[in-house]
């Protein structure tokens, strides 16, 4: 099977998950109980203008007409009117996204660069004292509540010692670098402004830390499972046999075949961190979509809240189908397949 | 199996700790030194202290007490979600593996639906909508649980149906309700109970995480979560408020854990 | 009239590989006709592959046959309705080849005999008990041995459990799909002997399948030979043994032990392999194989013929 076809169907096979993800969506913002225009007009409303409004709105369309009018608006891009921020829900996604997106992925590449290397240490000394000690702490990792972990930070470095930021993006007073991908260390970097991009990096730690300290339990746990299946096989001890050195057998060969599944698990560790945003970005006042959604909980905004889901829902499947894509051209026993 | 269970050290402590975990649920009342929920203005803010084994809160409650009667409140939770989702992924996945074609078809791609958000995005929303309560945050969560079991309970039922034994009911006669419940269930569940075991930790970990951003239990119930979030407010003054309660939701989660690793490692003796 | 008439049954199974590969279709059973009396048992051998075990599924309707009928006291048994099915189930019943994989290994054994009373509604719970120990003490079992666990019995044992199993509802056909190849040779006869000694005592007619021949021999009044599908030849037992007529029968006979060792018989070897059902030869299936083959039989598909009385071959060159 060549990629093109691989990734064709992929996407065919995108649709109706993407169809239900709509219908899900709207059925949890249409179908339960509370009246949106009640919701709008508040308790005061008179019987007339209550009615107005939902006539207006289409409350009292048969569901599928209203399920229609929903979809079409999601084509147009029309999410709703943010009850909070009173602007269309999809221009504070937007506003907001470049935001949890750069938090998300400076968390995934802490999670790389630390759930790997452990994973491997701990495989390679089974049962000694580094995979025991490796063990407990990714235990601990995948147990924690990240949201806890964060306010530790808080308390540790942010109001003892200091040492990083506790909040926002950037130091008070200084103002944003022009807006070129929405990710302030991207922006910072192209357009060459050295304070803002260190001050970036700095609001960036302890968010960051926070949020990869779920997947980096995760990945290391993967890691270790994935490296032992390997050095457990046929092949290994035959290198070893051959009298390959340790160092030689276990970065030679097992390193290539033990990782590779992990990148598979990639996809599921971003859809983690991701959860784990609404959580962290609250903790950290992170003006990301994940306080945007906590705030419309908080100020019953629901627009907001469908916005968001949805939006995350989609980017976890394109996430998802990039890392397919990219195992299929790193396994070549799927090209066979 | 018991010994195998015994011998593993990590399972051990988690056995243990869930047993503490129970027990402190069961006797709570006898075991907080004061009420989770009176206030004392007079005594707000106290560092721990032999009086108050984890401090007190800006309106002077034992926070000691608290989390000792919050342990009730998050197994409840736990338990209810799980043997609301259990049940209901169960019985779809075993529908699912054993009848096939377009039944398993449409059920799959429903689960799929399901598992393409976060959970915790998923079971927000669906919080959200329904207005926040501990109820809800329940509801939510058993919602986007039953999925999972739904795809393990289908695969062992996968590697069973063919089983002679269940081609022998046909013969006889049996209708598929009866060879449902009777022979397929009791003979792919158990990999799903497991999940379960261990699913009651982090059912009890994002129920933790819904009520800290306002949709779970509302104050002033001593909920580990709802208590972390009132913490916020006062991390400047009182390091304490910020930190037991999340060290109980990291025992807890970390005890369901072990178990359910270690009962893992017992029925599947290839992995590790 | 025969207990049992089965009459150009065909099943065919088409498998899909790949997302967007052909199907296949796989004839497992290409057309059998052969049919049972009363009492009386009919031995069905061949190799591994060649259809016998799909023919006995087809026969019980536990996979929906796709062409043929099947008669069962001269009426049809293809289409009944689910009601009519159920009645039937009690007569026509299973016993499995694996003991170990035929019984539910969570049920105890009162509960896997007791289970074809309850799927029936027979008897009150007194009487189900009694028939249950009664089941237990006509296969050599103890009534105290009710309450284990299949995986608490030998092999032997956990296989009169699956033919007692079979009895529970008084059937008149039993159909064996290799009862006895999973035990060990010493256990084989016992099982043997006690199917001997039930059909005596409760006028059961077997359908015996089987890849031994010589199990086939002991047990079978009749026995026909499959091969790919189909039918081959079909005979009384002493006739069969004696003088099979069919090149294919003929190999397979050729290959067991005689028991007197001063006659000499030559073996005949098969060349080559079974070929795939998925793409079975032109004309007779067994001419790539067949020691007698000539050019026809690649192109002339043989009738199952009456050869001399009660005789049956498939064969143009007898």
């Amino acid at each position: 099977m060549d990629a093109l076809r691989f990734i064709a169907r992929r996407l065919v096979l995108m649709i109706p998950i993407l169809f239900g993800i709509s219908i899900l969506t709207f059925v949890i913002s249409n179908t339960i109980p509370g009246d949106p225009a009640r919701l709008i007009l508040g308790p005061k409303a008179t019987p007339e203008t209550l009615s107005a409004l939902q006539e207006e709105m289409g409350l009292n369309d048969p569901l599928y007409i209203q399920y229609g009018n929903y979809m079409a608006g999601i084509f147009q891009g029309d999410l709703g009117q943010s009850t909070y921020s009173q602007r269309p829900v999809s221009e504070d996604l937007v506003r907001y996204f470049p935001a949890t997106f750069e938090l998300t992925m400076f968390a995934m590449v802490i999670t790389l660069l630390i759930g790997i290397p452990f994973g491997i240490i701990s495989a390679s000394r089974k049962d000694k004292i580094a995979d025991q000690i490796t063990r407990v702490f990714a235990l601990m990792g995948v147990a924690m509540p990240a949201f806890w972990l964060g306010l530790l930070f808080l308390l540790f470095f942010y109001l003892k010692i200091g040492m990083f930021p506790g909040s926002g993006r950037l130091d008070t007073g200084m103002s944003p670098p022009e807006y070129i991908t929405g990710m302030y260390t991207v922006d910072a970097l192209l357009t060459g402004n050295w304070p803002v991009f260190r001050s970036a990096v700095m609001h960036l730690v302890l968010p960051g830390i926070t949020q990869a300290a779920i997947t980096i339990g995760m990945i290391t746990r993967m890691t270790r499972s994935s490296m032992l299946e390997v050095l457990g096989s046929d092949y290994i001890r035959t290198a070893h046999a051959k009298g390959g050195s340790e160092n030689r057998v276990l970065y030679g060969h097992a390193l290539r075949n033990g990782v590779m599944p992990v990148i598979t698990l990639l996809g599921m560790a971003f859809g983690h961190a991701l959860g784990g945003s609404i959580l962290v970005e609250s903790v950290f006042s992170w003006p990301g979509l994940g306080r945007y959604a906590v705030n419309a909980i908080n100020y019953l905004d629901f627009p907001a809240v469908m916005g968001v889901t949805m939006l995350i829902a989609v980017m976890f499947i394109l996430v998802n189908l990039i890392i397919d894509t990219l195992y299929f051209f790193i396994d070549p026993r799927l090209k066979h397949d | 199996m018991i010994r195998k269970v015994t011998s593993s050290p990590l399972t051990m402590v988690g056995l243990i700790i869930v047993l503490i975990i129970l027990l402190t649920a069961a006797f709570a009342p006898l075991i907080a030194t004061h009420d989770p929920t009176e206030p004392n203005i007079l005594n707000k803010l106290q560092p721990p202290s032999a009086e108050h084994y984890f401090g007190t809160d800006e309106v002077g409650r034992d926070i000691f007490s608290r989390i000792v009667h919050g342990t009730r409140i998050s197994l409840r939770i736990g338990l209810i979600v799980v043997l609301i989702s259990f049940p209901i992924g169960t019985v779809l996945g075993a529908i699912a593996g054993y009848i096939g074609g377009r039944v398993d078809q449409t059920i799959m791609r429903i689960t799929d639906i399901f598992l393409s958000f976060p959970g915790i995005i998923l079971a927000m929303s669906i919080a959200a909508a329904l207005g926040p309560s501990i109820e809800n945050v329940v509801l939510a969560l058993a919602a986007t649980w039953w999925p999972w079991y739904t795809r393990i309970v289908r695969s062992s039922v996968l590697s069973i149906k063919n089983s002679e034994f269940i081609e022998a009911s046909r013969a006889l006669g049996a209708n598929p309700f009866r060879i449902l419940f009777k022979e397929v269930i009791p003979n792919s569940i158990a990999p799903a109970t497991i999940q379960a075991s261990l699913d009651l930790g982090f059912v009890i970990l994002s129920a933790a995480g819904l009520s800290f951003i306002g949709l779970g239990a509302q104050p002033p119930s001593p909920e580990w979560g709802a208590m972390l979030s009132n913490s916020r407010e006062i991390l400047r003054d009182a390091w304490w408020a910020a930190t037991f309660p999340g060290i109980a939701i990291l025992i807890t989660v970390l005890g369901f854990n072990l178990l359910g690793d270690g009962l893992n490692d017992v029925l599947d003796p290839k992995q590790r | 009239m025969p207990l049992l008439e089965v009459t150009n049954l065909k099943q065919h199974f088409t498998t899909k590989k790949g997302f967007l590969s052909e199907k296949t279709i796989i004839k497992a059973v290409d057309g059998v006709s052969i049919s049972i009396e009363e009492g009386k048992t009919l031995g069905i051998v061949g190799e591994s592959g060649c259809g016998k075990s799909s023919l006995g599924r087809s026969v019980l309707q536990l996979v929906e046959p796709t062409e043929g009928s099947v008669k069962f006291k001269g009426e049809e048994v293809i289409g009944m309705n689910a009601a009519q099915m159920k009645e039937l189930r009690k007569e026509m019943q299973i016993v499995f080849q694996d003991p170990y994989a035929s019984l539910n290994p969570r049920n105890t054994v009162r509960q896997i005999l007791e289970a074809p009373l309850i799927i029936h509604n027979v008897g009150s719970r007194a009487e189900r008990k009694e028939i249950v120990e009664s089941l237990m003490d006509k296969i050599g079992l103890r009534k105290e041995q009710l309450r284990n666990y299949p995986h608490e019995f030998s092999g032997g044992q956990r296989q009169r459990i699956g033919i007692a199993r079979a009895l529970t509802l008084n059937p008149k056909l039993i159909i064996a799909d290799e009862p006895v190849s999973a035990l060990d040779v010493s256990v084989q006869s016992q099982v043997l002997n006690l199917m001997l000694d039930l059909q005596q005592e409760m006028d059961l007619s077997y359908m015996f399948i089987s890849h031994d021949l010589s199990v086939v021999q002991h047990i079978s009044d009749r026995v026909a030979v499959m091969y790919l599908g189909k039918v081959v030849e079909i005979a009384d037992v002493e006739q069969l043994y004696n003088h099979p007529m069919h090149p294919y029968t003929q190999a397979l006979l050729s290959a067991l032990p005689i028991p007197d060792p001063t006659k000499k018989r030559d073996r005949i070897i098969l060349q080559g392999d079974l070929p795939s059902p998925a793409n079975p030869p032109s004309g007779c299936p067994f001419h790539t194989r067949c020691p007698i083959a000539t050019k026809e039989c690649a192109e002339i598909v043989p009738n199952l013929e009456e050869k001399s009385t009660n005789h049956l071959a498939a064969c143009i060159h007898v």
